[in-house]
């Protein structure tokens, strides 16, 4: 009897840590919205975060993008080419890029390059007691150190997703047309009469200002609300890539089903 | 020094974003392919749409020259009437006849637009009076055996 009393109460307790967590990181979502204006009037310091997050990101998003793109021309030319359909390679490639791929393995790895850093970054900050610095001279450290990587993030990942779609169609092409010796025509063509640009290049797209959203809080409430000790910077930097990663694929599902179920 | 650098590198990256777009736009998707907004409208009804979906291409002589804009079902006669729309450059005789087709085996459902002889041409919000059903797998199976039973039941006699 015991046992199950011990049970629920660990059960119960650790229900209410998540949900305190959960009422913690709104609160904090709402403290960012409402220092973002203040702080995307500093321009440069939006600027030189987008560099660290979204420019630095750059080759990671290209080369995967190339890679992503090749193999699903590989793998999807192995399946179409059964049924004698391989010139659907184009829209089969383009489709998945756009509406999926792109936008989601974008954020994953947008995740673990750029929103690890800044939570390390931030949390480390709280470690060596920084923000309370800024604190004291009256810089508010959310409007100067916080809202910025925020932003950042926001405005990034939806760049840098469309820029992996756009480098995994041409590694489907130089797969598809160059090596395997699909007609390019039929390749480019059967492509753009699937391929809608409201319907899957905007949504696609929307998806990504999404997760940029979600990677770009998750990362700077997990840094801002990290335990001010070495091992509590590593226990948020981890935190941040496992729990943003779950986040995208989640809202991925839900997005997916609410943009692409109703059409038909 | 270091700050504009990090301006041109950040203005790279928009801007590579924005030849990202383009290339989407442009080669992958088809946005200035066809714009939904432009061309008339004429109607066609159908006993059976099958696949036929909206945004499905109106073709003739293979030619994309329009889509579906919509498709719904007639309370009273119980037709299925599609809503095409059709690029202002191609005109269609009255008497032409739109036809549900497939594209090779298993592809996609797209509606054929056959043109006819006459001198007159169909205008904004008419109507298409000849139409071919798509055809429907079970009942050509359906009618298949019905033939082959008569057949057989013929040859006893």
């Amino acid at each position: 009897m015991t046992f199950m009393l011990d049970f629920l109460e660990g059960l119960g307790a650790a229900a209410l840590r998540v949900l305190a967590r959960l009422g913690l990181a709104t609160g904090f979502f709402q403290a960012v919205l409402a220092r973002a204006p203040g702080s995307a009037k500093r321009f440069g310091l939006l600027v030189r975060e987008v560099y660290f997050s979204g420019v630095r990101s750059l080759a990671i998003i290209v080369v995967s993008g190339l890679f992503v793109g090749m193999v699903l021309a590989v793998q999807g030319y192995e399946v179409l080419q059964r049924f004698g359909s391989a010139d659907a390679l184009g829209s089969l490639v383009a489709l998945s890029l756009v509406r999926e791929l792109g936008p989601v393995v974008a954020a994953l790895l947008f995740a673990g390059r750029a929103g690890s850093a800044v939570t390390a970054e931030i949390g480390l900050m709280r470690a060596t007691e920084q923000l309370a610095a800024m604190d004291m001279m009256a810089v508010d450290p959310i409007t100067r150190v916080v809202a910025p990587r925020f932003l950042a993030a926001v405005a990034s990942l939806p760049i840098l997703a469309v820029i992996f779609s756009s480098a995994g169609v041409i590694g489907a092409y130089l797969v598809g047309v160059e090596l395997i010796g699909i007609d390019s025509g039929a390749f480019w063509s059967q492509m753009s009469a699937s391929v809608d640009f409201r319907l899957d290049v905007l949504n696609g797209l929307f998806k990504a200002l999404v997760f940029g959203v979600a990677v770009g809080l998750i990362s700077v409430f997990e840094g801002y609300h990290a335990a001010p000790t070495a091992e509590g910077v590593a226990g948020a930097t981890t935190r941040t890539v496992v729990i943003s990663s779950l986040s995208v694929l989640t809202l991925d599902f839900i997005l997916t089903v609410l943009m692409f179920r109703g059409l038909n | 020094m270091s700050r504009s650098k990090t301006n041109v590198a950040v203005g790279a990256f928009v801007a590579l974003g924005m030849v990202a777009i383009a290339f989407m736009a442009l080669k992958v998707g088809n946005l200035v392919s066809f714009d939904s907004g432009v061309g008339y409208r004429l109607e066609a009804r159908f006993d059976n749409i099958g696949g036929l979906r909206v945004r499905a291409p109106v073709k003739s002589a293979g030619v994309v020259v329009g889509r579906v804009e919509a498709i719904h079902l007639d309370k009273d006669t119980y037709e299925a009437v599609a809503d095409l729309r059709i690029r202002p450059e191609y005109r269609f005789s009255s008497d032409t006849i739109a036809a549900i087709v497939t594209s090779g085996l298993l592809g996609e459902q797209y509606l054929s637009l056959d043109a006819g002889g006459d001198s007159r041409y169909l205008v904004d919000g008419e109507r298409i009076i000849k139409t071919q059903s798509a055809m429907v797998l079970e009942k050509l199976i359906g009618q298949f055996l019905y033939n082959k039973a008569a057949e057989t039941s013929g040859d006893r006699k």
